[in-house]
């Protein structure tokens, strides 16, 4: 076998893997797609959020949460390592509430987050006035906010280079515009079939995002994989007036404002369409009604890749076994946690009691 | 540093840049004239202040951004020249304009 691991999808996801298992000294390929691929890691809002994830499922909590605490040393070591600025801030993160309805749905998702943790994720909820003494832009027609110590933001794109970097700092080999026809599982390894010819390794590991589902039937998994497009809209750079995260706006580094949050189910098509980026605009000048005066200079469309019930999958197929998958939309947020815990789980030198809990059985228990 | 190709006489109107009045050519952009009348900068970048001048001159770059009455990051190259338009150079990020 020419390689230990395979590595299927470079975006976030394959490559915080693979950087993880390079760091064990384990040899490793990654095929990646082209450029015009879907690919959610480059479009992406940045987040490395915590509050409210799992709220209905506990093990997702958690999970979410010691990815979260793993952010600040899995920074220090990457720029470390490749010198590269990634922008990370722990610096809390809000979710703004417009009305009662809102307010009490999130209260609610919130503390079930906290009991789900054993009180690990801490949270507030801060009415207008305590809202607007931390960020004096926001508009009356604001009702609070929720508010997590624990939520934190980065540049995706600069976090992606450094992966890369990693990765070819611990002589990752990096396959780009690569598309896959065929994987076999045969004489103990896996043989992938791709632009670049035939590469084999003793195990392969899924991280193709919407391609998962395709690529996991060659190797016995069922993954059910649903799309989920969000769009964002980027304004001029401006002034600073807001020194944490949300949901909605986001105001990076450089002083660019991202304003996003939608979904919608519309097949493979990363377009943007007016109706919902004027629903975007609308929700965010009635937070901060300055925003009606600023300048627009990009929009986009990107794909989130869902899981029924929006978990993500890790799991090691039982036909074949030595392959891998990891499916998620939270590429950025899990990073730390693919790139250290999981990277130790796939390469057989750790075990991590929570990850049976988000194996693709779930989506099969029979009724009764 | 430029100078008019054409050099006959065209109709002209009157602007202020940086707070001096100056007589340019009708139908030129905002960038154009900035550079006829011998500036050296029309802004200094949000993130390393570094001073800076119209680049692509078609739109593409958001080099020459400036302050144009009163509205901050206008770009400069794809604004066409008014009677008393006020043109001043951008100083990093925009200030918040709250709504009027």
């Amino acid at each position: 076998m020419e390689y230990d691991f395979i590595v299927a999808g470079g975006g976030l996801v394959g490559s915080s893997i693979a950087y993880g298992l390079a760091r064990q000294k384990h040899k490793v390929a990654v095929l990646d797609g082209g450029d015009r691929s879907f690919r959610a890691s480059r479009g992406n809002f940045g987040l490395v959020w915590v509050q409210g994830k799992g709220w209905d499922y506990a093990p997702y909590a958690q999970w979410t949460g010691q990815a979260a605490d793993l952010w600040p040393q899995f920074v220090a070591e990457l720029v470390n390592e490749t010198g590269v600025e990634i922008d990370y801030q722990r610096s809390g993160g809000m979710h703004f509430c417009l009305n009662e309805a809102e307010w009490s749905e999130r209260e609610r998702e919130m503390e079930m987050v906290r009991q789900h943790t054993g009180g690990a994720f801490e949270y507030e909820m801060l009415d207008h006035d305590r809202l607007q003494q931390q960020i004096p832009q926001i508009s009356n027609a604001v009702l609070g906010a929720s508010y997590s110590p624990q939520d934190g933001h980065v540049n995706p794109l600069c976090l992606l280079q450094a992966l890369q970097q990693g990765m070819d700092a611990h002589q990752v080999h990096y396959y780009p515009n690569q598309s896959i026809d065929r994987i076999e599982a045969k004489q103990g390894g896996f043989y992938t079939h791709s632009t670049e010819g035939t590469l084999s390794a003793e195990k392969i590991v899924l991280c193709a995002g919407l391609d998962n589902r395709r690529l996991g039937e060659m190797l016995g998994m069922d993954i059910p994989v649903v799309v989920d497009r969000g769009q964002i809209m980027i304004t001029e750079r401006l002034q600073p007036f807001l020194n944490l995260p949300t949901l909605h706006v986001r105001q990076t580094a450089e002083g660019t404002v991202q304003i996003g949050y939608s979904h919608e189910d519309v097949g493979l098509d990363d377009g943007t369409s007016p109706s919902v980026l004027k629903n975007i605009a609308r929700r965010a000048v009635l937070m901060f009604p300055f925003l009606a005066r600023v300048q627009l200079v990009r929009a986009w469309g990107a794909l989130r890749i869902m899981t029924p019930d929006h978990n993500p999958i890790y799991q090691q197929s039982a036909d074949c076994p030595g392959a891998f998958t990891v499916t998620c939309h939270s590429g950025v947020t899990l990073a730390a946690m693919h790139a250290g815990p999981v990277a130790e789980w796939i390469g057989g030198s750790s075990h991590l009691d929570l990850i049976n809990q988000f194996s693709t059985d779930r989506f099969n228990v029979s009724p009764g | 540093m430029f100078r008019r190709v054409d050099e006959t006489s065209v109709d002209t109107l009157k602007l202020r840049i940086e707070d001096r009045e100056y007589a340019v050519p009708v139908g030129i952009s905002v960038a154009a004239a900035v550079l006829l009348c011998g500036f050296n900068k029309v802004r200094n970048t949000p993130v390393t202040d570094s001073p800076r001048l119209p680049y692509c001159m078609m739109g593409i770059c958001f080099d020459c951004l400036m302050t144009i009455d009163g509205i901050p990051n206008q770009q400069a190259c794809q604004l066409e020249v008014r009677e008393n338009m006020k043109i001043e150079v951008q100083q990093g990020a925009a200030e918040l304009l709250q709504q009027r």
